[in-house]
């Protein structure tokens, strides 16, 4: 009878590592920018081209960095969520285009509304790389001292809007 | 021989395509030095590729990075200190010791020395019980096996 329970113990704690290993999404590697200030960046606007915008300029305010591309499929996924919470006004929205052409940016942004405070270009990458970014769109949360509290890596969907990244906000917007 | 010229002339193209991927402004050791650096570090769009297979947009910026990085004199380390810093330990192939990474590091020995226990215990078992199965023999037994053994010996001799 013993001989059987060991193993089989075994067994059933190695089916509960796989089955949670299973959920697990590969994608979300923790980022290691939580609570480390957002990387300065100074970028043109996307729908002014001469006119710059720098992540200093935000500081002060509790804000979302959107990095979106029109090329990236799971933005339009996400993007109806985004025109939601601009209607609402209750946080503002800086959309970083992503190694995107800026009429396709335009192009996409007329056709599907345009969420955002304001929207800069990123055309080489550049500024994607010091936000480790990898899979687009990913989501920031910066607080008034420019220090990131959260990272959505994929589309931000309701929930997690409601459940972490507005309650996270309004905590943040306190006094 | 001409068929042999032939396939070897048609053949020739494919050379030229197989080195066209590397246009390179650096000398041989930095070239190498790219090459090291972008074959320890993971690809996080195709999570099972290092930069220096992946042909994913964010492995070329990376490459280009790391190129535009060795020139401006930086270290390896610095090197990996940048990437760390923006993607995380996992982009290491070789991930540093860590509290958080004992396991990764250890999980296998430890599996190792587990299963020697293991099988240790089991054989040992074993023989005991195999040692308790064996009873020994009776006097009569033992001079039947006794006279059987003689007979075999006679047997030889004859």
């Amino acid at each position: 009878m013993n001989k059987f329970v060991i193993p089989l113990a075994i067994f059933v704690a190695l089916l509960a590592f796989l089955f949670v290993g299973l959920g697990l999404n590969p994608r979300e590697v923790p980022s290691p920018f939580i609570g480390k200030p957002a990387p300065g960046f100074e970028l043109a606007l996307l729908h002014a081209p001469d006119k710059r915008f720098a992540r200093r300029d935000m500081d002060g305010k509790v804000w979302l960095l959107n990095v979106w591309a029109s090329w990236c499929v799971a933005c339009r996924e996400e993007h109806p969520v985004l025109v939601e919470l601009a209607k609402q006004k209750t946080i503002p929205v800086v959309g970083l285009n992503y190694k995107d052409k800026p009429e396709d940016a335009t192009a996409w942004l007329k056709r599907f509304g345009d969420p955002y405070t304001l929207s800069v270009t990123d055309q080489d990458g550049r500024v994607g790389i010091d936000y480790g970014v990898y899979g687009v769109p990913e989501t920031f949360l910066i607080d008034r001292q420019g220090v990131i509290r959260y990272k959505q890596i994929g589309p931000v969907t309701p929930e997690a809007l409601e459940k972490k990244i507005l309650p996270l906000a309004r905590e943040l917007e306190k006094p | 021989m001409k068929i042999l010229l032939a396939a070897v002339f048609a053949l020739l193209p494919l050379a030229s395509i197989a080195n066209e991927a590397t246009p390179t402004d650096l000398d041989p050791v930095a070239q190498k030095r790219l090459i090291d650096l972008a074959s320890e570090l993971r690809c996080l769009v195709c999570q099972n590729q290092t930069i220096a297979d992946s042909n994913a947009e964010l492995a070329v910026d990376l490459r280009r990075e790391i190129r535009a990085q060795i020139k401006a004199g930086k270290t390896d380390a610095e090197i990996r200190n940048f990437m760390t810093t923006r993607y995380g330990d996992f982009v290491l192939y070789r991930p540093p010791l860590k509290a958080t990474t004992v396991l990764l590091w250890f999980g296998p020995a430890l599996l190792l020395v587990a299963g020697i226990v293991v099988l240790v215990r089991v054989m040992r078992a074993r023989r005991r019980a195999a040692d308790a199965a064996e009873t020994p023999l009776t006097d009569e037994e033992r001079s039947r096996a006794a006279a059987l053994l003689a007979g075999v010996a006679g047997d030889e001799r004859r």
